[in-house]
Parts: C-alpha cells; structure tokens; sequence
C-alpha cells in the first residue's frame, strides 16, 4: 500500500513538467520584467524612475492616452457596426448569408497588419483613390494617424462582436419575442426591451475582448500610426532603441500595459461569470422576409460593411499580381514579386509553416493534458496551471517578445536568436484557443466512457490514449486551427524576436512594406491569407460546421 | 470465473460526510442481486466501491477470499454497465464489443467466436457494423451489455441500466437482462431505485435507506414479510393504520379502532399486552364484506383487472395524517362495483397482514428478520 503512495504514476510526471514549462517560460520571465522594471539603468539599484518618468513626461503618457482613446472609439464603433449586423443576419432572411459569414471570419483572422497595409496602398499618400480622388479635386482624409488606426482596427475587430452577439441571439428562444409581441410590444421597442438586455452580457463581454485586442494590436499603428503614438509601439520603438543598453524603461511601460489588460480580462471574466442567465433554445428566432426599401437597405448596410471588412484581402491579392517598378506599381500582370519572393524570402515562407507545426503540435499535446489534467484530475498543481494558461490573455503580444528576449539572452539559457524563442511565444500566446476547446469537449465526454474502458481492463493511461484522447480531438482540432492560423499571421512577439535567420512571413511583410516593396509584400499577404483561408475551409469541411468559436 | 462477493463493514467518506457507515453484505456466487432504494441512498457509491472507482475509506471488499482493496479496477475483472451506457463512440458495435477481449491479448479466433456468439446471445448481430449514434436507446443498452458479459468478468455490475429507457422498453430489457444474466450465470449486482424493476429480475434484494441496509431477502419474502414500515411502503404500496394489541385467554387479537378486533397467531415474543403497535395493509388484504372497518369510498379508479378505491375511515387510524385507504378488488374474484360516495365495511386477511411496532422500525411478525 505504501509503496503504491510513493511512486510517481504518469499524470503526476505530466503535472510536474507542465508546471516546470509555465514557469521557465512565463512566469520567471514575466518576473524579470517586473524586477527589471524597478531597476535603475546604471545602478541596478530599486528605484521607481522609470514608471515616474512615464508620467512625468507628456511624450509618454500620451500614448497611454492615445492608446484608451482609439480603443474606446474602435470598441464603440464595433459595437456600432456588429450588433446590427448580427440582428439584421439573424432575424431576416439575407441573400448571401453563408458567404458573408466566411468572409466576415476571414476578414478577423487575416493578419491586422495587412489591413494597415493595403488602406496605404488605396488611400495612402500615393495610394489610388487618393490619386483618383484628387484628380476630381476632392481630398481624402488622411489614412496616417487617428483615423486611419480607428479604421483599420474597428474593421478588423468588429467580426468579434458579430460572432458574439449571433451567437447569444440564436440562443434566445423564438417564443420570448412571441411572447413580447402577444403582449403588445413589436418592432423596435421589442429590440430595445427584450433583446438587448439578453444579449448585454455577451455585449460587454465581446466589447471588452475588442477593447483588449485594439489595445494590443502592435502591426496596425506602426504602419500607419505615424506620429500617432500609441503603448505597443512606444514600447516597442523604446525597447529597440535601448537594446545593448538596458531596457529597464520598457519594462516598466511593459508593465503598465500587463497591468491594465490585467484589470481589463478580470473584468471580463467577472461579467461572463456573473452570465445571470443561461439561456437555450429549444426553438432560435426565425429569420423573416424583409419586404421593399427595408430589404434593400439591409442588404445595402451588410454588403457594404463586408465588402469593406474585405477590401485588405482583394488589395493585397490584386496588387500581388502587378507589375512593379522599385516601390511603385506599373501597368501590367506579372507573377515578379512572386518569383521575387520565391527567390530572395522563401526562408520566411518555410520559416512560417515549420515554425507554426512545432508549435501547434507542442499546444495540442500540451493542450490535451492540460485540459485532462485540470478536469479530470483537479488538484492544487493542476489549480495552478489553470491559473497560469490565463496569462496569457494578459500579457500583449510585444510585451510577450520583450519579456522572453530580456528573460533568455543571457546564460544560463540562450534562446535569442534561435527559433525556439519563436516557438516559445508562438505556444505561450496561441495555446488558449486549442486549451480551451479541448476542456470545452471534455466537459461534454462522460467520465463513464473512461470508466467503461477501465472496467474492461485497459490501464487508465492506455484508456486516455484509446478513448478520451480519441474522442477529444474534433474540439482539440476546431480549438488548433485557430492557434494554427493565428500563429501564421503572429507579427507582434515576432517582431522583437526574430534575426536574420529566423524571419517569417508576417515579419517580412512588415519589413517589405516599411522598406516600400509593396510588391512583394503583397505576394507574402496573398500567400498568408490564402493559407489562412484554406485553413478554414479545411476546418470547416473537416468539422461540418461553418462556425469558429473565439 | 463467477465469485461470491464479501462487503465486510465498509465506509464511505466524501469530504467528512459518512455516506455508508460498516455496511456488510454478501452476494452469492451466480447470483442476480439487487441494490434497491431511493435516490440519494448511496447506491452508486456501493456500487462504485466494488468496481474500483470509489476509495474505501474503512473494511474490506473481497471476491471469494481474495480482499480486492488495493486492487485498481482495471485489474479486477469486472463487467460494468453504465446508466447513459457509456459506448465507445468512435468504434463500430462490434469494435465495441471486442475492446475488453483485445486487450487481454486473446489469439484472433477465440476474440471471433467469443464476439458472434454474445452478439447472437444479445441479438445484436445484424447491427455489428454500425457506429453506436445510429442505435436506439434499447440495442445502446444490449450493446453495453455484450461488451461487458463477453470478458467473462468475475462480476456483473449494473448502474440503473434501464432508467433511460421509456417504459415499455424497460420491461422488454429487463427481462433480456435477466435472461443473459441466467445463461453466462455471472454473478451481478444490479442498482436501482425502482421497486417493480427489482422485484421482477433479482434473486435477492437488498432494500437501502440512507446508507443502511434495511432488509436482505427474496423479491417475494421483501414483499409480504417486509422488516419496518419503510421496507413495507417503499416496495409496494402498504396502508398504515393505528392498531393495539389486547390478549384475552392467551388468545392474541388485533385491535383496529373501535369496528374491529381480529384473532391473530403470528407475532413474535416482542408482543405486550395493550401494545400501541402499526398495522400495514396492502390495497390486496382487504375484502369488502358486511362487517369490518367501516369506510365511505372518495374516488374509483378503474384498471383493468382491477379497481382502485380511495377510501376515508369513519374512524381515523391512519398513521400517516392526512392519507386516504387504498383499496384493490380483483375484478376476477367480484362481481359487484362500488360508487363514489358509497359506504362499506372492510376486512383484512389476517394471515397476510404486517404488524409493526409503534414507531415502526421493526416487524411483530415471528420469524421475520433483517438477513434471513
Ligand atoms: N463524488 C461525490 N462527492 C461528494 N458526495 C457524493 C459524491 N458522490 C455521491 N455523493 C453523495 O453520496 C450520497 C449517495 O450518493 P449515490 O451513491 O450517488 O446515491 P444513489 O446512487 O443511491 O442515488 C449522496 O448524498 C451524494 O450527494
Ligand atoms: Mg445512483
């Protein structure tokens, strides 16, 4: 009996490692960023300068200021943009529905950047419709700055609160609105006195999610920023700069920044906890016909919304296929800035795929125990792991690459520069989707199953691998396709981490399009969207659901 | 092979809460026996402990002599069958069913024939190719079944097989549980809360309230000599009724109100003079005649074969304020039929009746006990 206490079964191993993994590779190096925060450049003594300075000086805190105002703006007019459109497709019949809903989840998972990128190829200073524009003698706001920023990203983010608020709806029984019109309430007044309060607390929850990733986003005000500072990219630019020197003073913006997304996922936590109710449907609102000018300006305002959620992708796709002159597109197809890819940046292109299947396959298995662990086997350690894969959601993705870059350049371990450091961050930030996915299907799987196979003699280990793992894997999958595409399109850790050598396509379409190769950079976008898209597609053929859970 | 099954005084803690306290019992080797009680009982738990999924926090589970404590369920050889059946999704029926012989290594051939003849055994054949999402809750259940009987287990364990079940089929399941049980004769302990279920399949039941053990017997033996009160409502229904032992000339006679006194020659040595005691009458050990408990009938219900009176004494004697006499009349043994509103007079069949002490925690009936 006692022997059986002493020996370590697998679990207990799998427990071990887990935890030794989150904190070699989060938690001591989220430590140091904190530690190297309070240090004084040259003295290494503690000191509270760098966080005094941040808000001693306007040049700084105004990117604190400028980041909450764009991400307020971005979020409300998300919420502007998303919560009709998921009432509109949701309660009315609309030609086209299936197709614009790939493409308002296409139009989310291409990378942000891309989006940055070709609203400077349309409406940038050489950009089309500024030329044609001012050929008609009419000037184009300016894509640089405030604006450009808020268009961009409330374009990118909406999707979320589409998908949010469509879910929440097709769970609000068909009867309550029946119910409300028997009681004489129709039309609008139903919207604003039965719908939206259900849908409030997936509201908030998705808003809070927009405000989160605009507040993160990296790739976007630093194509088209300009003067425009917001925190990622101070961040960023302060860190570079530093770098060699000490970057105590990044770190402490670093920190600022983990600080409020801190505050930010806990209060999106407590609203989607506080849910007050669950609801089901047994019967979801049936989409009506619209009838007349109704009709026509519905569709008008869903097919004018997606098509520009959409334009980044036929930009980039379009121009990919132009010929160039240096910086410049000239008249005529060609595949040039493909073979110019092909020749000079097919490392990146390689770098991508075999960089992103290391890392998914390291979150699949990683994913698969952890949520096991966590569910069926719930005890102090696998608390704490659970505690630890939220992390993530905190920490942006540049505050992410400072940390691990400040954390393994130095003995005793050496990770800068290889692309490890690349697939460390590429699991840390993309684990959660495919983690919980697969908790959400354990969930779903009788623990009898288990207990079946067992009673029939299989070893509980050899009963995780036949059973429970076998029949995890569609949620592992639909959770792994997200991390897998998200990974691909993954510039803001990148950024900070990659040399040479380890380029990825994100990186070079940044470094492309800094450089004014636009060319090329469309060709590296085509590629990446295209992967993208293939991946949902494959996803969706695979999983016989047109849905994707964020 | 089939074995005898010994509880020995086991307990069973969940987080400080005593859920079965030194429970012993002992299954019979071939047997079919039942753990019946109300929900909540701690049947599962039981259940659990011998299959291996529940620690034993005091005593000794053994099969024959061998004490299976610290043996992990896996090894120990069982067939389970689980409420929701617990099928393998992502295997065919017969993948299914092959899963337990496979893994102990069987030569190719014997896993072939093992697997035909219990499929036949559970006519389940024809499905054998089939995913388990195109089966019915039934072919579920003898697909759970099959896999489980076909490992040749030591013992046979059942979690409320049928309760998913509509109730037709129940009744059809049941009786293939009871025949498949009968023809590999392993040795199975089936849980359950539903007392009919109980009575038509087991050999032996053992009848649970609250962690304890109330009463061990044959399905029939529960039925008409049941050990307390609620042994007597809980299987079947039992009307009862505030009754006085008096002794007259060593004659011993029951007393029910002031309407009836009635010789009777069964009761134990536990008997006093003047004894407040219970009587419990099943709607059956009534007749309605010319004397007797006089009673005006509230509402009839017609079944079939028979018919339902509820009743309301002249003189209340119920025990449990506020219920009303159940009355059946066989319709093969009377012509007449009452009406509602209509007064009779009943009489109880003495030899069938229970008498049970006043707070009715044990019979008054000789030779009645808790473990025959
Ligand atoms: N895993 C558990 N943790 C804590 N309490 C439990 C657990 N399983 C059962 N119980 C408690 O044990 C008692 C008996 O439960 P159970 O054996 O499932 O009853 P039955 O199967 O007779 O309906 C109940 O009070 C239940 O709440
Ligand atoms: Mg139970």
């Amino acid at each position: 009996m006692n022997k059986k206490k002493l020996k370590f079964d697998f679990w207990s191993i799998v427990t071990i490692l887990i935890v030794a993994i989150f904190a070699l590779f989060l938690i001591y190096p989220l430590l140091s960023l904190f530690i190297s925060s309070f240090k004084d450049p040259r003295t290494e003594a503690f000191t509270l300068s760098n966080f005094t300075k941040f808000f001693e000086k306007k040049y700084y805190y105004q990117a604190l200021i400028n980041s909450f105002s764009v991400t307020s703006l971005v979020t409300l007019l998300s919420v502007l943009i998303g919560v009709p459109l998921a009432y509109l497709m949701t309660a009315f019949k609309i030609k086209g529905k299936g197709l614009i809903e790939i493409l308002i989840i296409i139009s989310m998972l291409s990378p942000p950047f891309i989006g940055a990128y070709s609203w400077v190829l349309l409406s940038g200073r050489s950009g089309v419709l500024t030329k044609f524009f001012a050929g008609l003698g009419i000037n184009l706001p300016t894509i640089y700055g405030f604006g450009g920023i808020l268009l961009v990203l409330t374009l990118k983010l909406f999707p979320y609160i589409y998908l949010y608020v469509s879910g929440a709806l097709k769970k609000i029984d068909a009867s309550l609105g029946e119910a409300a019109e028997s009681l004489g309430c129709s039309g609008v007044k139903k919207v604003f006195t039965v719908i939206m309060p259900l849908i409030l607390p997936t509201l908030l929850a998705g808003a809070l999610l927009v405000f989160m990733n605009a507040l993160a986003d990296f790739g976007t005000p630093m194509l088209i920023g300009e003067g425009f500072n917001v925190m990622p990219v101070m961040i960023y630019s302060e860190f570079i700069s530093e770098v060699g020197g000490q970057a105590n003073f990044a770190a402490a913006m670093a920190s600022i920044m983990v600080f409020v997304t801190s505050l930010l996922f806990v209060g999106q936590k407590y609203i989607v906890n506080r849910k007050s109710f669950t609801m089901s449907s047994l019967r979801p609102m049936k989409a009506k016909e619209l009838k007349g000018f109704k009709s026509v300006a519905a569709h008008f305002f869903i097919y004018f919304i997606v098509f520009l959620a959409i334009i980044p992708q036929l930009t980039v796709m379009y121009t990919s296929f132009l010929k160039t002159r240096g910086a410049m597109f000239t008249k005529g197809f060609s595949f040039e800035s493909y073979t110019k890819i092909f020749s000079r940046m097919g490392n990146a292109i390689s770098n991508t795929y075999i960089y992103g299947l290391v890392a998914i396959a390291i979150i699949v298995m990683l994913g698969m125990f952890i949520a096991y662990l966590s569910i069926r086997r719930r005890n102090v350690f696998t608390g704490l792991i659970d505690t630890m894969t939220m992390f993530p959601y905190i920490i942006p993705g540049s505050v992410l690459g400072i940390t691990l870059l400040l954390a393994f350049n130095k003995p005793p371990l050496v990770l800068s520069g290889t692309f490890g450091i690349l697939v460390v961050a590429y699991v840390v930030r993309r684990l959660p989707y495919t983690l919980r996915s697969s908790a959400a299907i354990l969930y779903q799987i009788s623990p009898s199953m288990e207990e079946a196979s067992i009673s029939l003699g299989c070893s509980p280990l050899k009963t995780f691998f036949k059973v429970t793992a076998i029949m995890m894997l569609p949620g592992v999958f639909s959770g792994a396709i997200l991390s897998w595409i998200t990974i691909i399109n993954e510039l803001s850790a990148s950024v900070i981490l990659y040399t040479g050598n380890t380029k990825t396509m994100s990186v070079s379409i940044y470094t492309e399009v800094i450089r004014a190769s636009y060319g090329t950079a469309a060709a590296l976008s085509t590629i990446l969207t295209l992967t993208t898209i293939a991946s949902l597609l494959i996803s969706f053929k695979i999983s016989g659901k047109k849905e994707i859970s964020i | 092979m089939s074995v005898s099954i010994f509880v020995n005084k086991v307990t069973k803690i969940y987080d400080q809460n005593v859920i079965l306290k030194d429970l012993s019992l002992e299954v019979k080797n071939g047997e079919f026996f039942t753990l019946l009680g109300p929900s909540g009982c701690g049947k599962t738990t039981l259940l659990r402990m011998i299959a291996g999924f529940n620690t034993i926090e005091g005593g000794e589970i053994s099969f024959d002599n061998k004490v299976i404590n610290d043996i992990p369920a896996h090894k120990r050889n069982i067939g389970m069958v689980f409420q929701n059946y617990a099928i393998f999704p992502h295997l065919t029926v017969r993948q299914n069913v092959e899963y337990g012989l496979k893994l102990r290594k069987l030569p190719k051939a014997e896993i072939k024939t093992k697997v035909d003849e219990i499929l036949k055994v559970t006519r389940i054949e024809e499905y054998q190719e089939r995913l388990p999402e195109r089966l019915s809750g039934g072919q579920q259940q003898r697909v759970a079944l099959a896999r489980a009987v076909v490992i040749h287990p030591d013992v046979l364990l059942m979690d409320e097989p049928l309760s998913n079940l509509d109730a037709k089929l129940r009744i059809e399941m049941r009786s293939a549980i009871r025949e498949i049980q009968k023809k590999v004769g392993i040795t199975t302990v089936y849980v359950t809360h539903d007392q009919e279920e109980a009575l038509a399949v087991s050999d032996r039941i053992a009848v649970m309230k609250d962690g304890v053990i109330q009463q061990v017997g044959r399905p029939e033996q529960i039925y008409t000599r049941p050990v307390n009160t609620f042994v007597a409502t809980f299987i079947g229904h039992s009307n009862l009724l505030k009754a006085r032992i008096a002794v007259e000339n060593k004659q011993t006679f029951l007393e029910l109100g002031r309407d009836l006194r009635m010789a009777i020659d069964n009761l134990s040595d536990l008997v006093n003079y003047n004894m407040d005691v219970i009587a419990a009458v099943r709607p059956e050990e009534f007749t309605i005649s010319d004397k007797g408990l006089r009673a005006k009938i509230k509402s009839r219900t017609f079944l079939g074969r028979y018919v339902n009176y509820e009743l309301t004494l002249m003189e209340d004697l119920m025990v449990v304020p506020g219920t009303y006499l159940e009355v059946s009349q066989d319709l093969g043994l009377t012509e007449k039929l009452y009406n509602e509103g209509e007064e009779v007079c009943l009489e109880p069949c003495m030899r069938r009746i229970n008498i049970f002490n006043e707070d009715g925690s044990h019979s008054l009936i000789r030779g009645v006990m808790v473990d025959e």
